[in-house]
C-alpha cells in the first residue's frame, strides 16, 4: 500500500535548493495533516557530499526523510539519469504522493518520470488539498487561466507539478530529526545529451522575482528604457520587484531573466501591477494567480483587463509618475 | 533525415466564451494550429531548406483536424497523419503520449527527429512531448529555442531555461520542444494551398497502431476532471480614473499605509 508525501528537491545550476521546495515542503505538511500524519519525504539528486549540505534545511521543514542519490555523474542535471534514478527510487519506496515544482527542470523531469511508473501527472497546480476519499486534488488553470479544473488520479504515486511562488514556506519551523537515507540506484546508461555551454542570466533579479510580495511589470507599451527606469522607480516606493512580459524582452527593454509568462517566470504576489502589458495569454498564464492584479493600458479593449481586479485606461507614463509622487510625499 | 512534427489543433483561448453554466463555449469557437506548434513546423522546414528534410506531420483528434494538417502540407510538409478514433477521446497527457509513441512505433518508426511545440495554449501541461520521447526510449530536449547545427547524427540546440540559456548536443534519434520563436511564420502560397486540398491524409485507428481499447483515451488515462469551475474574480475588473484612486486602492490592499 502507497503512503507518505515525497518532495523533490531541485538543485540548481547555483548550487541552492529551489525555493519552491520551501513552499511544497510546507504544503506537505498541511497534507499530511490531513492524512493522519503520513511521513513527509524529500528526494534530492546530486553530486557527492551535497546532501549533508542542505540538511539543516530539511530538518526545520519537518521532513521525517531524505533520500539521496549522490554521484558525480549528476553534477550536472540530465533528464535520463535524473529520471532513472528517480523512477527507481519512486518504485521502491511507494510514495502515495510525489510533488515537483513547475519550473523549467520540474516540467522536463516530471513526465518523464510518471510515464515511466507509469502513474498520471497533473501539471502546473495552484492548489492541492485531500478528498473526502484521502484523494489528492490537484487544481490547475487551463485555458490561459479562464477556467480551473482540480484533478485527480487513480495511481499511485499521484504526481503533480506546483507553480513556483503560489504557496508560502513554512512561516515557523517544524524540527525534526531528518534522517537521510543514501541510494545507488543503476545509473549505468550513457546519456544521448550532453551539455556543452552555459550561459548565465542575471541571477540577482531571478532572486527578486522569487520572493516579491509585489511586483511591477512592463510591457511593449512601456516603449523604451525610460518606461522601464521609471517602471524600477516605481517598485522601489512599493517595495517591490521589476518584471517584464516577453513582448518587453523581445524590444530589448528588459533582461530575459525577469521575464514572465509561458517562456519565463511563474510569480505570484499580493500585487502585481501590468504597465502597458497587454495581456496575451502567454504572459497571463504567469501570473494570473497573484492575489491582486491593477493592470494600466492606454487600450481599453487590451485583455489584460479581464484577468485585473483593477483597471486604468490611460498612459503609464503619466500616471505613474502621479503615484510615485503621491507615495513619496507621505 | 526524417523529421515528425506532432501538431494539437486547440481553441483559439483568446476567443473564449462562456454558456450559462458556467462551462467553456466549444462551438462556434475558431481552432487554430497551437501557437507554439506552428515554430515546431518552421523549425521542421527550416532544416528541409538546409537537410532537404521529409516532414511529415502528425496530430491526434476527430475528422475536422485534417484542417490544420491541410494547413501544415500547405506551407511544405510532405506527409500528413491523422490518428482519429472515438476510443482516443478524453485522453490525458500520458494517454495521449502512449498512443502517439505506439503510432510512431507501429507506423513511422523510420524517422530522425520527432519536433513538437514546448506547451499547447489550451492545456499548457508541457507534458505530451517528453511522454512521447519517454515511450519512444530517446533523449528529449525541453525548451529549444533554436536548431544552431544539424548532421546526420546530432543536433544542436540552444535551450533557454529560468537561469540562463544551455547549449546541448543531442544524438538523433531524439525529441525536442519547441519555444516560440522572433519570425513571422511561413505564408502559404496558392499553389501550396491546391496540393493540400487534395492530398491525402492517413488515418489511423486503435487497432492499426495495436493498442487495446482500455489502454487509450479516457479509459487508459491515470488521471480525470473531478471538476471544472471559473476562477472568481475575473473579468470583474473596476476601473479607476485617477491616481489617486490607484493609491486608494493600494491603501485598501494593504500595499501603503493609509
Amino acid at each position: 500500500m502507497a503512503s507518505g508525501i515525497l518532495i523533490y528537491a531541485e538543485v540548481t545550476k547555483s548550487g541552492y535548493i529551489h525555493p519552491v521546495f520551501f513552499t511544497l515542503a510546507a504544503k506537505a505538511q498541511e497534507l499530511s495533516a490531513k492524512l493522519g500524519g503520513a511521513e513527509v519525504s524529500a528526494l534530492i539528486i546530486t553530486s557527492p557530499g551535497k546532501t549533508e549540505f542542505f540538511k539543516e534545511g530539511f530538518e526545520k521543514c519537518g521532513f521525517d526523510k531524505v533520500y539521496a542519490v549522490e554521484d558525480l555523474r549528476l553534477a550536472q542535471y540530465n533528464t535520463e539519469l535524473y529520471a532513472k534514478a528517480a523512477v527507481d527510487i519512486i518504485k521502491e519506496i511507494q510514495s502515495e504522493i510525489f510533488l515537483i515544482g513547475a519550473t523549467t527542470q520540474g516540467r522536463d523531469l516530471a513526465p518523464r518520470i510518471s510515464s515511466s511508473i507509469p502513474t498520471g501527472l497533473t501539471a502546473d497546480c495552484i492548489e492541492l488539498d485531500i478528498n473526502d476519499k484521502g484523494q489528492l486534488a490537484a487544481t490547475r488553470p487551463t485555458f490561459g487561466g479562464k477556467l480551473m479544473a482540480t484533478i485527480l488520479c487513480k495511481k499511485y504515486p499521484q504526481m503533480a507539478t506546483v507553480r513556483p511562488g503560489v504557496f508560502k514556506p513554512l512561516e515557523q519551523d517544524v524540527v525534526k530529526n531528518t534522517e537521510i537515507i543514501y541510494k545507488t540506484p543503476d545509473l549505468n546508461i550513457t546519456p544521448k545529451v550532453e551539455l556543452l555551454e552555459f550561459i548565465k542570466g542575471v541571477e540577482e533579479e531571478i532572486n527578486d522575482l522569487d520572493s516579491a510580495e509585489i511586483i511591477v511589470a512592463g510591457g511593449k507599451g512601456m516603449k523604451n528604457s525610460d518606461g522601464f527606469k521609471l517602471l524600477k522607480e516605481f517598485a522601489k516606493v512599493l517595495g517591490g520587484a521589476v518584471g517584464a512580459s516577453r513582448g518587453a524582452v523581445d524590444m530589448g527593454l528588459a533582461d530575459h531573466s525577469i521575464q514572465i509568462g509561458q517562456t519565463g517566470k511563474t510569480v505570484s504576489p499580493k500585487l502585481y501591477i501590468a504597465c502597458g502589458i497587454s495581456g496575451a495569454i502567454q504572459h497571463i498564464v504567469g501570473m494570473d494567480a497573484s492575489k491582486r492584479i491593477i493592470a494600466i493600458n492606454i487600450d481599453e479593449n487590451a485583455p489584460i483587463f479581464d484577468v485585473a481586479d483593477i483597471g486604468y485606461v490611460g498612459d503609464a507614463f503619466e500616471v505613474i509618475p502621479e503615484i510615485i509622487d503621491k507615495l513619496s510625499r507621505k | 533525415m526524417k523529421i515528425l512534427v506532432c501538431i494539437k489543433q486547440v481553441p483559439d483561448t483568446t476567443d473564449i466564451k462562456w454558456t450559462e453554466n458556467n462551462t467553456i463555449q466549444r462551438e462556434g469557437v475558431e481552432s487554430i494550429i497551437n501557437p507554439y506548434d506552428v515554430y515546431a513546423l518552421e523549425t521542421a522546414l527550416k532544416l528541409k531548406k538546409s537537410t532537404g528534410a521529409e516532414i511529415t506531420v502528425l496530430t491526434m483528434g476527430p475528422e475536422q483536424a485534417k484542417d490544420i494538417l491541410r494547413k501544415a502540407l500547405a506551407i511544405g510538409c510532405d506527409n500528413a497523419v491523422l490518428l482519429s478514433d472515438k476510443k482516443f477521446a478524453g485522453a490525458d497527457t500520458y494517454s495521449t503520449g502512449k498512443t502517439i509513441a505506439a503510432a510512431i512505433k507501429s507506423k513511422l518508426s523510420d524517422f530522425d527527429l520527432i519536433i513538437c511545440g514546448q506547451f499547447a495554449i489550451d492545456g499548457d501541461t508541457a507534458q505530451t512531448g517528453p511522454t512521447i520521447a519517454n515511450k519512444l526510449d530517446i533523449p528529449q530536449v525541453t525548451y529549444v529555442k533554436a536548431v544552431t547545427e544539424c548532421s546526420e547524427q546530432h543536433l544542436t540546440v540552444k535551450r533557454e531555461i529560468e537561469e540562463g540559456t544551455e547549449i546541448l548536443k543531442v544524438h538523433l534519434p531524439a525529441l525536442i520542444c519547441v519555444l516560440k520563436g522572433f519570425e513571422e511564420p511561413t505564408r502559404p502560397l496558392i499553389n501550396g494551398i491546391i496540393k493540400a486540398q487534395d492530398a491525402e491524409i492517413t488515418v489511423y485507428s486503435h487497432e492499426d497502431i495495436g493498442l487495446q481499447p482500455d489502454e487509450t483515451g479516457l479509459r487508459g488515462s491515470p488521471t480525470y476532471v473531478s471538476r471544472a469551475f471559473r476562477p472568481e474574480s475575473k473579468g470583474q475588473c473596476v476601473f479607476v480614473k485617477s491616481s489617486d484612486e490607484i493609491c486608494e486602492k493600494l491603501k485598501e490592499f494593504d500595499i501603503i499605509n493609509g
